[in-house]
């Protein structure tokens, strides 16, 4: 398999108690990984330790690795802002900074300086926008304040915004929980069309979307990944017997 | 894919400079009252002594010769005593009244307005406003003009920091006493009392606290004397002024005695702020959160 | 003796019963009704006692007001009561003079302090500041006296005035005219930290009505935490920031004592940090005693204390509105 994300030996704690216990897994490059499991069982806990938020929560500590093409990205002399930039984030509930639809995608690309003038910014707007299958709603209105928008234009409009500073990850905390139904399929779709380019980590508790998603499935189960594989024979065939009984429903 | 760190670049460097000069300021604010408390402690200490706080100033007290400011701490201890216990008895209402009736409202919004712009008038203005009223009335300085400015005083500090825990009170708690049969009143007292009872306690020595350094409102209230004050309607000394009298002396000796009327002044304030803490952590644990 | 047994015991049984018997449902509404009447009446004591402040020095200090042109009281430069000369002028300009150095000393370092407790300080950190920001504010302020005057007045006469004279002497408001130490710098310095703990305490405050989804927002496009501060957060509690500098400026305005002691009390016009300034305040609490002995005096004083109170009422007013949304909206 080729590896885009190699996790080896994460633990992760919480004061004294323990919230990843000793994971070790492969994320495959350019396809949908769909990380499942009941709630509380570390999902999103694990898709935090890709792009270091997990330092953001006091009295979160980490040991382990966690490798993006082959480089820790815990190591001292790496940078978390050059992390960040490589490996996106959609967020549970969808954030739009309190700008302009415009400024927000501008937002990161500004940040790390990667255009030139206005010209650049525009077209790599309409771009990003374009991707996202927001363009076509919102061209008229680049202006307004991004909050305006419905919350399933909010989601696709981050989607943009994370995808303009040129990531080569991106990562889901259950991003259409928020939505609506239409909406959430939306979002879906955008995800599938991006797989070809991206590689795609998504955090779901509904076992249809991760059907629906997914090509490789890890399945986790109080801080510990107990199955991990190919989707087709991890939902036909699961070798454990715990993940057979979630397959099924049983919790 | 690179993601060494760019030690060079502009925005890390600013991103260090800025918290470099964060962790100075907070090092200089704390650094502060390390320096004050040093100041205090070193100066006051040579000069405190046992007859400082069991002796009344005696004769030529304030040429360098014997005595105590034993009256500055007993006038100190009634006048904020006094005054803690009036806006005790008219803040705790008010809160109640906010939380029980008015919510956030608008005359709820308005009355809390009005008490954080009372927190905000200084204690000079207080002190004339009573110094005016004491010249309608045809009163001169006494113990209970002071009570009465300080309670004036207090009334907001202690309002508004009752207010603010009784309004974080957790609403299912107020709903469950509703829910059995309570009238609103009834819930005010019984429930919100005893379940805010550390905040208000807080509440309560925070403004004790202010009202016993309060030097401004008393000048004009309270006057001074070099007894111990036996009557509500006669003058008497308070510790803030006790240091800034003895302060503004030539003799060296008496203003040494005002370097340790501070330090004791200090030494009641943080007992007192200290103690609020400690006690409300305390009586935390018998609360629901 | 079994019959007294017997009545004894029926005794107390009624005791018991009457304890627990509870009032009827109509008393209770009716106490509910009455309370709420006396409360309501406690309730209008706050925004009465503005009015009442107001209105009583008001009264006290008209005579004054009514004797002379208040654009003469207020912008004349003489102060001789027995001349019946009463020019508020170098008091004013004393208060703004010793006010604006302390709010410029302490703003900057007030915000950083706030800025790192509220985004990069650790939870430890920020118990150990909590104490430490308390106990500055409950320290009285004639104790902030003693230590201005045993500390930062030396300090400035034997260090920082020698050292502007030697670097910035040819600026005018560096410009050290009266080397005493005691002086508007002084004042300035105390006031700074006299106000710190309130002005960061606020600002703290305000930047926790950020939330959290919006840093996270900024940084998960890879931004630095500084670049997110600056960009997102700095301009969402901008109107909360000036707010808590208005209110810390107005405590600066009215501070008495603790200024008194150190600000040399010479009533001039002054034109540099280092000279001696008289700020009302410490005009009010300098002459209480004599103010009865001179016509006009007493209400020339108490207008001085109802210019001071309606500058501050302005300001107060001002920045609690501010706030007071801007912190609601993190209840709502």
């Amino acid at each position: 398999m080729d590896a885009h994300i190699q996790v080896n030996n994460l633990n992760v704690y919480y004061g004294r108690q323990q919230a990843l216990k000793d994971v070790n897994i492969e994320i495959p490059k350019k396809q949908i990984t769909v990380i499942m499991g009941p709630s509380g069982c570390g999902k999103t806990t694990l898709l935090k330790t890709f792009n270091r938020f997990l330092e953001l929560t006091d009295g979160a500590q980490i040991t382990g690795e966690v490798l993006v093409d082959g480089e820790n990205i815990y190591d001292r002399e790496v940078d978390v802002t050059e992390v960040r930039k490589a490996v996106g984030l959609l967020a549970q509930r969808p954030s739009p900074l309190p700008m302009s639809i415009f400024d927000n995608i501008v937002y990161g690309m500004h940040i790390h300086r990667m255009k030139r003038d206005r010209r650049e910014y525009k077209a790599a707007v309409k771009h990003y926008l374009e991707i996202a299958g927001l363009w076509d709603e919102v061209q008229k209105r680049l202006h307004d304040p991004a909050t305006s928008l419905s919350i399933g234009q909010q989601q696709r409009l981050c989607l943009a915004r994370g995808l303009a500073v040129e990531p080569e990850i991106i990562l889901g905390d259950e991003p259409t929980s928020a939505l609506d139904p239409i909406s959430s399929q939306n979002i879906e779709s955008r995800l599938l069309d991006l797989k070809q380019n991206y590689t795609t980590v998504i955090v779901t508790h509904t076992l249809r979307q991760a059907r629906r998603l997914a090509d490789y499935v890890i399945y986790m189960y109080l801080g510990e990944v107990i199955e991990a594989g190919p989707a087709k024979e991890v939902f036909t065939n699961p070798k454990h017997e715990r993940t057979k009984q979630y397959l099924e429903g049983l919790f | 894919m690179g993601m060494r760190k760019k030690h060079l670049q502009k925005r890390h460097l600013v991103e260090l400079f800025m918290k470099t000069i964060m962790r100075v300021s907070f090092v200089i604010v704390a650094g502060a009252l390390g320096l004050i408390l040093w100041t205090i402690i070193s100066r006051g200490l040579p000069a405190l002594t046992w007859d400082m706080v069991t002796q009344v100033p005696k004769g030529g007290y304030y040429m360098g010769k014997e005595g105590g400011i034993l009256n500055a701490i007993i006038g100190s201890a009634y006048l904020a005593t006094g005054g803690t216990i009036l806006a005790i008895l008219l803040s705790l209402p008010i809160a109640l009244y906010l939380k029980a009736y008015l919510g956030d409202s608008k005359w709820g919004g308005c009355v809390r307005l009005s008490l954080d712009v009372l927190w905000g008038i200084p204690s000079v203005v207080y002190g004339a406003f009573g110094f005016a009223l004491m010249i309608v009335f045809g009163l001169r300085a006494s113990l209970l003009a002071g009570i009465i400015v300080l309670a004036l005083i207090e009334l907001p500090i202690m309002t508004r920091a009752m207010d603010e825990v009784i309004r974080r009170m957790p609403e299912d708690l107020e709903h469950a006493a509703l829910a059995l049969g309570s009238t609103k009143f009834e819930v005010a007292l019984r429930v919100v009392t005893r379940q805010m009872l550390p905040g208000i306690v807080t509440a309560v020595l925070l403004a004790f606290g202010r009202g016993i350094g309060d030097a401004a409102s008393v000048l004009f209230t309270a006057g001074y004397t070099d007894r111990i004050s036996t009557s509500l309607m006669r003058p008497t000394a308070s510790l803030p002024l006790a240091v800034f009298f003895q302060l503004g002396s030539p003799y060296p000796e008496v203003q040494q005695r005002g370097y340790a009327a501070a330090l004791i002044l200090t030494i009641i304030v943080l007992a007192v702020s200290l103690g609020s803490r400690w006690l409300s952590a305390r009586l935390n644990k018998y609360t629901v959160k | 003796m079994s019959e007294t047994y017997e009545i004894l015991t029926i005794k107390s049984n009624e005791q018991a019963e009457g304890r627990f018997t509870r009032p009827s449902v109509a008393a209770r509404t009716r106490q509910d009704r009455a309370a709420r009447r006396a409360f309501f009446i406690i309730t209008l004591l706050p925004v009465a006692l503005i009015i009442i402040v107001a209105v009583a020095l008001l009264i006290r200090a008209w005579p004054i007001l009514s004797a002379y042109q208040l654009s003469d009281l207020l912008f004349s430069e003489v102060w001789k009561p027995g001349e019946g000369k009463f020019g508020f002028w170098p008091f004013i300009l004393g208060t703004v003079w010793v006010t604006v150095v302390g709010v410029v000393l302490s703003v900057p370092a007030c915000l950083l302090v706030s800025i790192y407790l509220a985004e990069y300080a650790h939870a430890a950190t920020r118990t150990i500041a909590k104490p430490v920001l308390d106990l500055l504010a409950a320290i009285p302020p004639v104790v902030y006296g003693v230590w201005g005057l045993l500390a930062i007045v030396p300090f400035v006469d034997d260090v920082l005035a020698p050292l502007s004279d030697r670097w910035l002497g040819s600026i005018s408001i560096f410009a050290v005219n009266q080397p005493t130490g005691f002086g508007i710098l002084a004042g300035g310095i105390v006031l700074a930290v006299m106000i710190a703990p309130l002005i960061i305490s606020v600002v703290y405050e305000v930047f926790s009505t950020v939330p959290n989804d919006l840093r996270h927002a900024s940084l998960a496009v890879g931004a630095t935490q500084w670049q997110t501060i600056r960009n997102i957060v700095l301009p969402q509690v901008m109107p909360g920031i000036i707010a808590a500098v208005v209110l810390g400026a107005s405590r600066a305005l009215g501070e008495t004592i603790a200024v008194l002691m150190v600000v040399g009390n010479v009533p001039q016009i002054p034109t540099s940090i280092f000279d001696s300034a008289y700020p009302l305040p410490a005009l009010i609490a300098n002459n209480y005693g004599e103010m009865m002995s001179i016509p006009l005096y007493d209400a020339a004083l108490l207008g001085a204390a109802l210019v001071l109170l309606v500058v501050i009422l302005i300001f107060n007013i001002l920045s609690t509105m501010v706030l007071q949304r801007m912190l609601r909206r993190k209840w709502a």
